[in-house]
């Protein structure tokens, strides 16, 4: 059964050759049977799960359902969900019971969707391995000595390992596109404000995003329809019509006009990926596309702005953390300060404490002008940089990482070295345009992946160019052996 | 040496909204504990705040009542610091770009003169919540209800030179934002608090002297003795051969003194930058004169008014419409009496006084302004005697009905019958036949002075009632003869 | 731009985060480290850019002023780490 994809079950699931408690059964007992290697889940509610997976199998015979009724689905545990612990992998909120429910995570409710449990995360989003988060490393099914890629690794080693049939991800910096890459996923990150961010504890306010990780486009596409939408509750949400992603899936891709960043195929990225791009290239030409050399010449700058604004935001949101109202408060505090000190010292994890102090710093007097304002100057060149991209191409066509997965423990001291996995992704977040990661082939039996970026609001299209490709290609299908 | 006392004054308005600026939690006052305190209220992670149209609608209406620019493109920025009471770890205020930019308002001092003061801005920001001190274990308790209140920063140029001018200052604040309706004005219940920039010169210098700034001083009365105090401790201090240093005190009622505040002492870096759960705010046009349409008539507006249309004095007009109530009231006696001087002489003596005895505001008044103007009325027409008119006034305010119900049943009419009037006379100086002589045998300045007391001996025997004009000119008649 | 001990000490103060004495030195190590990488952005002209601060430059919607919450209040305090008489305690807030 978890070897098919998340449409294959949904009709499986809509024709009633399984039910959603049979399928639901299946993915736990595999959690149970792999996750004590993979650490891909912090939560596993099983019996929420079965709950939800009874419920959806009456909604099935009523003839009520929708597409993602009674499929087994796992979020990033940075989402609040009500009851259910809501860590984002840290000590900070290893206690906390979220008292309300995510747009996002009720939207799958609505739809019917079981919730198998929450995965692991770097700690609050905030890393690029998930080896930073209070629960331990993420394992890489493909090679479990190996880093599924951060934040959102415990989302993409869970479905790469078929312990669940999609999961919900969040991209500040890559956290989607990464991880996805690492495990030959597909995920997308939406443009900013097309999915609500109401519950989602948030990391870095303006460039964060909710997104779908998945086998393949499609199953993006069924996932990305329920989480797409307006939210009254979120101020940054945009009201503006979505679009039927499983339909356009199928448009051809003849005329499609693909950018290739000359910057992001310079030094430093690895032969291997490079090539699997290139075979790519191929691919699109035969389905009809043209391709052309594009530059984005700011995007060296995006490693520094984004580790100025991500930070700067992230020092602000993190002070609601200072043990008064939820999560972890110190023993016996002796005074006031005493208590946010340490509560705050004990509570965080070192990355965590890193950045917030980076943030501070950028923010504090003095400074502000040459790291805070400077950095959002930069931003604006980023953006105009794909501005002018988008009037000579419809998408851009570049890697996910400079490298395959790397080994766990091998960047963790580094900080600086972590920093610079992300120089492919951050742009897109700094501009606000969206992308989606899919897999390009494989070196050493290592997953290697790639990204197409589109305009803002561009999802449908870039689904259906990811789609098109996966109809001609097969790594989507692969899986990791054992798993 | 001649010392020069620079004041400015930062305000806080709660603005007056059935909802936070930021969420759907209720602003009702003295409920209890965080009852009121939702979870974005709370600062929970993941939740997010979607501004308040109310909150922006009375800021816009404050900024066009002080001739102020609308930050047409205004803009939230976060405030950062740790505190109790602020949920999130900072507040949402506004730095760079406040919806209400520079304006300013014109106060009416003592001595009838009129100044102007300059308000350099005011930003919409959220009220954090409230410590309370009383023990619980050693421990202080938090209440949340009050976080994400609504709030306006008004803040003056530093234009006034003495604590009246401050107090007078935040009061013509407190009555325009009464009038806008955009804030209740209850001090104290903390709906309108005042922040004290306090500093002094030597008369002559231009450069101003370093401030202090007393926080949260909670009534006029306290801004007084406030500011009086702090300038009192800081020309002493540099007196003694000390130096002002710039910080933030608190003033203590009790001891009548202003006192460093420790929790404030290390300089603070509060690390402002744009809210980046909040866009920018972009006040159209035609919001802008939408919420001009709604303007009532502000308070300098009435004032002028009441000078032009009524010939009030400058004193009487400022008085007279100083809060929206009252002026209100004033108008209502006018219009029923149709005579603007006795009812501001009647609004600002016998009304006033009743009301500051009973410890009332006028709209708690126990006699109405239509009550009051139908018995000016019977001033007018001679019914009673202003005499008579404050017993009468005195029965309406113990609930003894309208003025003519009074006048009837207690027989306080006037009597104006002149022979009846005569007739009374004659028996009182038939009463007095020995002062009678002695005024008739006395010189012109004498005469005048022995006047009075047959005309008191008159109006006791009459009760009061007897026409005074007639019984003057009948006394005088009959004393002639 | 590198920093030293004291400056890892205010910012740790001004972030309230209590750091051990034995970890400053690595803190700042690493601290130093971003900083660097962050300063290459230094070398850019970027007069008369205006800054981004949204990536989809749109403009705030206003919610009308409606109450929409009641009362949670034991829903909230279940998860708070102390609470009395409905109140949050913290050590003595002294002023």
């Amino acid at each position: 059964m978890h070897d098919k994809t998340l449409a294959a079950l949904s009709q499986a699931l809509q024709s009633k050759t399984i039910s959603s408690v049979e399928l639901t059964q299946h993915y736990l007992q595999r959690i149970e049977q792999f996750d004590q290697t993979l650490n891909s889940y912090i939560t596993v509610t099983a019996d929420l799960a079965l709950e939800q997976a009874k419920a959806a199998d009456a909604r099935i015979a009523a003839g009520s359902a929708t597409p993602l009724t009674g499929i087994p689905l796992a979020h990033k545990d940075l989402f609040c969900t009500q009851g259910v612990r809501t860590s984002c992998g840290s000590k900070m909120l290893d206690n906390f019971i979220a008292p309300y429910e995510s747009t996002v995570t009720a939207r799958f409710i609505e739809a019917g969707a079981v919730t198998l449990g929450k995965t692991n995360l770097d700690e609050f989003a905030m890393g690029s391995s998930t080896e930073s988060s209070f629960y331990g490393p993420t394992r890489n099914p493909w090679d479990t000595e190996r880093v599924p890629g951060g934040s959102s690794g415990g989302s993409a080693a869970a479905v790469a390992a078929r312990l669940c049939a999609g999961a919900t991800g969040t991209d500040t910096g890559g956290s989607i596109r990464q991880p996805a890459g690492f495990t030959a996923l597909t995920g997308l990150k939406p443009t900013y404000g097309r999915v609500s961010r109401w519950g989602m504890i948030a990391y870095a306010s303006s460039l964060d995003q909710g997104g779908p990780m998945a086998r393949t486009a499609e199953d993006c596409a069924i996932m990305m329809q329920v989480m797409a939408g307006f939210d009254a509750k979120d101020s940054t949400s945009v009201d503006e019509p979505v679009s039927n992603y499983t339909a356009e899936l199928n448009a051809p891709l003849k005329g499609l006009r693909i950018g290739l960043p000359k910057e992001y195929f310079a030094s430093g990225l690895d032969a291997a990926t490079a090539d699997a791009i290139h075979a790519a290239v191929k691919q699109f030409q035969t389905l009809g596309a043209e391709i052309k050399e594009i530059s984005l010449p700011n995007a060296e700058l995006a490693i520094p702005a984004y580790y100025v604004i991500a930070p700067a935001e992230a020092s602000s949101n993190l002070s609601r953390f200072d043990g008064v109202r939820f999560g972890y408060r110190c023993e016996n505090p002796s005074d006031l300060t005493d208590l946010y000190k340490r509560s705050r010292g004990e509570g965080f994890g070192d990355e965590v404490k890193r950045r917030i102090m980076v943030g501070a710093y950028a923010l504090s007097a003095g400074y502000y002008d040459a790291y805070y304002l400077q950095a959002q100057k930069i931003r604006r060149l980023i953006k105009n940089d794909f501005l002018a991209a988008y009037e000579q191409v419809d998408v851009i066509l570049c890697p996910t990482s400079p490298t395959p997965p790397f080994k766990i423990g091998e960047k963790i001291d580094d900080p600086v070295s972590l920093y610079l996995t992300d120089i492919y992704t951050i742009t897109a977040n700094l501009a606000g345009v969206p992308g989606i990661a899919l897999p390009a082939g494989f070196a050493q039996g290592l997953p290697l992946g790639m990204q197409l970026l589109g305009p803002y609001f561009s999802e449908a299209r870039l689904l259906n160019i990811a789609h098109q490709y996966q109809q001609v290609t097969d790594w989507h299908h692969r899986a990791p052996a054992g798993y | 040496m001649q010392w020069e006392i620079v004041i400015g004054l930062e305000i806080h308005a709660q603005l007056t909204t059935a909802s936070k600026i930021f969420s759907g939690s209720a602003t009702t006052f003295g409920a209890e504990p965080n009852i009121q305190a939702s979870l974005i209220d709370l600062g929970m992670p993941g939740t997010l705040p979607v501004l308040n149209k109310q909150a922006v609608r009375n800021a816009v209406k404050f900024g066009l009542a002080i001739d102020a620019q609308i930050g047409t493109t205004n803009v939230f920025a976060r405030k950062n610091y740790f505190y109790p009471d602020l949920p999130k770890g900072y507040q949402i205020s506004q730095m760079d770009l406040p919806i209400v930019g520079k304006g300013f308002i014109d106060i009416t001092l003592d001595d009838g003169s009129i100044k102007r003061v300059g308000v350099t801005r005011a930003h919409l920001e959220e009220d954090a919540g409230k410590s309370l001190h009383e023990d619980f274990h050693g421990m202080s308790g938090i209440d949340l209800n009050r976080a994400g209140t609504p709030l306006l920063e008004i803040v003056s140029e530093p234009d006034m030179r003495s604590a009246k001018e401050a107090v007078a200052y935040a009061k013509t604040i407190h009555s325009l934002v009464r009038y806008l309706g955009i804030c209740d004005g209850n001090m104290a219940e903390g709906s309108l608090r005042c922040d004290c920039n306090v500093s002094i010169r030597p008369k002559g210098q231009e450069e101003f002297g370093t401030r202090c700034e007393i926080k949260n001083v909670n009534s006029f009365r306290f801004i007084e003795k406030a500011i009086n105090t702090e300038v009192q401790r800081q020309i002493e201090l540099i007196e003694d051969g000390g130096k002002v240093v710039q910080e933030t005190r608190l003033y203590d009622p009790n001891k009548d003194e202003t006192r460093s505040m420790r929790s404030k002492e290390e300089a603070n870096d509060y690390r402002y930058f744009p809210d980046p759960d909040l866009l920018p705010i972009i006040i159209e046009a035609a919001f802008i004169e939408e919420v001009r349409g709604e303007l009532p008539e502000l308070p300098q507006q009435k004032r002028e008014r009441f000078q032009r249309e009524f010939g009030l004095s400058v004193y009487d007009a400022s008085v007279l419409s100083a809060s929206r109530e009252m002026a209100d009231y004033f108008e209502e006696v006018q219009k029923v009496c149709t005579d603007a001087k006795l009812a501001a002489n009647w609004v600002m003596g016998e009304l006033s006084s009743l009301l500051n005895k009973e410890g009332l505001d006028i709209e708690q008044s126990p006699v109405s302004g239509s009550q009051l103007g139908k018995m000016l009325l019977r001033i007018k027409d001679n019914t009673i005697s202003g005499k008579i008119a404050k017993m009468v006034f005195e029965a309406m305010a113990a609930g003894k009905g309208d003025a003519d119900a009074i006048i009837k049943s207690q027989g306080l009419e006037q009597v104006t019958d002149s022979n009846a009037i005569e007739n009374m006379l004659d028996e009182v100086l038939a009463a007095n036949a020995g002062q009678v002589q002695q005024y008739r045998d006395s010189d012109e300045a004498k005469r005048g002075k022995m006047f009075g007391f047959f005309v008191g001996q008159a109006m006791k025997a009459s009760k009061g009632k007897a026409n005074p004009q007639q019984v003057n000119e009948l006394l005088r008649r009959k004393l002639e003869d | 731009m590198a920093l030293n001990r004291t400056d890892v000490e205010n910012i740790a103060h001004l972030a309230r985060i209590a750091i051990n004495d034995e970890d400053i030195a690595a803190t700042t190590a690493k601290l130093s480290g971003i900083l660097e990488l962050i300063d290459k952005m230094q070398a850019v002209d970027t007069q008369g850019i205006v800054p981004l601060a949204h990536p989809l430059e749109t403009t705030q919607r206003l919610r009308d002023d409606l109450v929409t919450e009641s009362n949670q209040r034991e829903a909230f305090q279940a998860i708070a780490p102390a609470t009395q008489e409905g109140l949050y305690l913290v050590p003595q807030v002294i002023e």
